[in-house]
């Protein structure tokens, strides 16, 4: 079976800054990875890179076969396909949290809005805020926030599923909430990216880890080779300061 | 001095005045609306990545707010209204002019607008796979035209004020009246203090309606 990302040599600099050296990366079907590392290791573009929210100067990137750097590709076609959560969950201020789920549904796949809705309605009852449907962003908590910007990635029918430490502006006591919508994503088979400083998350949910520090990939491997014996000084330094 | 106000004055040229009150509004309305379409299209290209398209814009920009608007409203009476048309007309001149030069600021608004929302907003736009026209016509612009409307709503006060110095091109609006009933009676007070309260009323009426539409929205 193809993966359905393929990474090839992707570098990028923010002027004299390198931030991805020659990264080889390749993920299955189903498969949660969790990258980890400490911050300004690359993790964030890395992920950015997926979707083309950053432009990579360097390699190549396939999603489901489909290269990236094709210039005559549409990347909003390919993006349909990618969904993100981001830090801050970015959710339209202006819009009720139900018709911020059915937007682009409608906007970009074309479904009716009862269709919208029926999906938006079906989603909103996954991540258990069926009674904010009319509410708005601002009335809502960060963990709120943050499933239904999950709820609105997953409208799209992504394939793929890209989460940008989607539990670091978060209070403690809403990461759980968070974490639990992602964990029955995965149980559901979502293939999903999740960049994250929850170790206990990882764990329990990656298939495989990967350790970033300067740009670098330093170590991919299970959650127990990673955690219990990590291979390389650098990953065991960092586990050492995080665990 | 004696001190007595000539009532007799105002309701001699009341219906100059209204006149003159309807082409201020009209001059003023037409230059906002010109002048709104004509910013957007130069905010635009002022705010694109490909230089031969920003470089003008942002020379008009600096032209138009660097210059006086008493000395582009000649120029643009005096000289670019005779060699388009053939000949002067104080009104086209009036609302070209207002307009050329509400263009240069609507710009700049509607450029600070659009750069005060929050980068993660169209990023999210993007990432659920928007274009980027769907992704300022329901994202980008919705959110930055609520905070636009507080400068529009400066710009348009300060357009309507202004649009006094068209009298100077005789263009027949309320400046124009209120200068021609000093000039037949030689009185100060009556005809300026008229002109003052009109003026008062228009730009606070505009100014409840877009506390109104702020408020709205």
């Amino acid at each position: 079976m193809n993966p359905i990302i393929q990474v090839k040599n992707l570098s990028k600099s923010f002027g004299a800054n390198v931030v991805l050296q020659h990264i080889e990366l390749e993920i299955e079907k189903q498969q949660v990875v969790v990258v980890i590392g400490p911050s300004g290791s690359g993790k964030s573009t890395l992920l950015r890179c997926l979707n083309l929210l950053e432009k990579p100067e360097q390699g190549e990137v396939w999603i489901e076969g489909r290269s990236l750097m094709d210039k005559k590709m549409k990347i909003e076609e390919i993006r349909t396909e990618v969904g993100m959560v981001f830090q801050q969950f970015n959710l339209f201020p202006h819009m009720s949290v139900i018709d911020n789920i059915m937007l682009s549904p409608m906007k970009v796949r074309k479904w009716s809005s009862s269709q919208a809705r029926k999906k938006a309605i079906e989603l909103l009852h996954k991540v258990g805020l069926t009674e904010k449907a009319e509410a708005y962003p601002s009335s809502l908590s960060g963990g709120q926030a943050q499933r239904v910007a999950i709820a609105r990635a997953l409208a799209m029918e992504p394939k793929i599923m890209l989460f940008d430490e989607p539990t670091s502006a978060l209070d403690p006591e809403m990461v759980g909430e968070v974490l639990a919508v992602m964990k029955d994503l995965a149980n559901e088979g979502m293939t999903m990216i999740v960049v994250t400083h929850e170790m206990g998350f990882a764990r329990e949910v990656g298939d495989e880890i990967i350790f970033m520090e300067q740009g670098q990939i330093v170590e991919k491997s299970s959650p127990q080779q990673l955690f219990d014996n990590p291979k390389h000084e650098r990953t065991r330094e960092f586990l050492s300061k995080v665990l | 001095m004696r001190l007595e106000f000539r009532f007799d004055i105002i309701s001699d040229y009341f219906p100059l005045f209204m006149r003159g009150t309807l082409y201020t509004l009209g001059i003023s309305l037409s230059g906002i609306i010109l002048g709104s379409i004509l910013g957007l299209i130069i905010g635009f290209g002022n705010m694109s990545k490909r230089w031969y398209l920003r470089w003008p814009m942002q020379g008009y920009i600096h032209l138009f707010r660097g210059t006086p608007l008493f000395l582009q409203i000649l120029i643009v009476h005096f000289g670019v209204v005779v060699m388009v048309i053939g000949k002067t007309d104080a009104i086209v001149a009036a609302i070209t002019a207002l307009a050329l030069n509400a263009a240069a600021y609507t710009a700049e608004i509607y450029r600070a607008g659009i750069q005060s929302i929050d980068r993660g907003q169209s990023e999210a736009a993007y990432s659920l796979g928007m274009t980027k026209s769907k992704v300022m016509r329901y994202v980008v612009l919705p959110q930055a035209i609520k905070r636009m409307i507080p400068a529009f709503g400066n710009e348009f006060i300060v357009l309507i004020k202004d649009s006094s110095l068209v009298a100077v091109i005789a263009a027949p609006e309320l400046m124009y009246w209120a200068k021609s009933a000093n000039a037949q009676y030689t009185r100060i007070w009556e005809p300026y203090l008229a002109a003052a309260a009109i003026y008062l009323v228009l730009t606070y009426s505009l100014h409840r309606l877009l506390i109104y539409l702020e408020r709205k929205m």
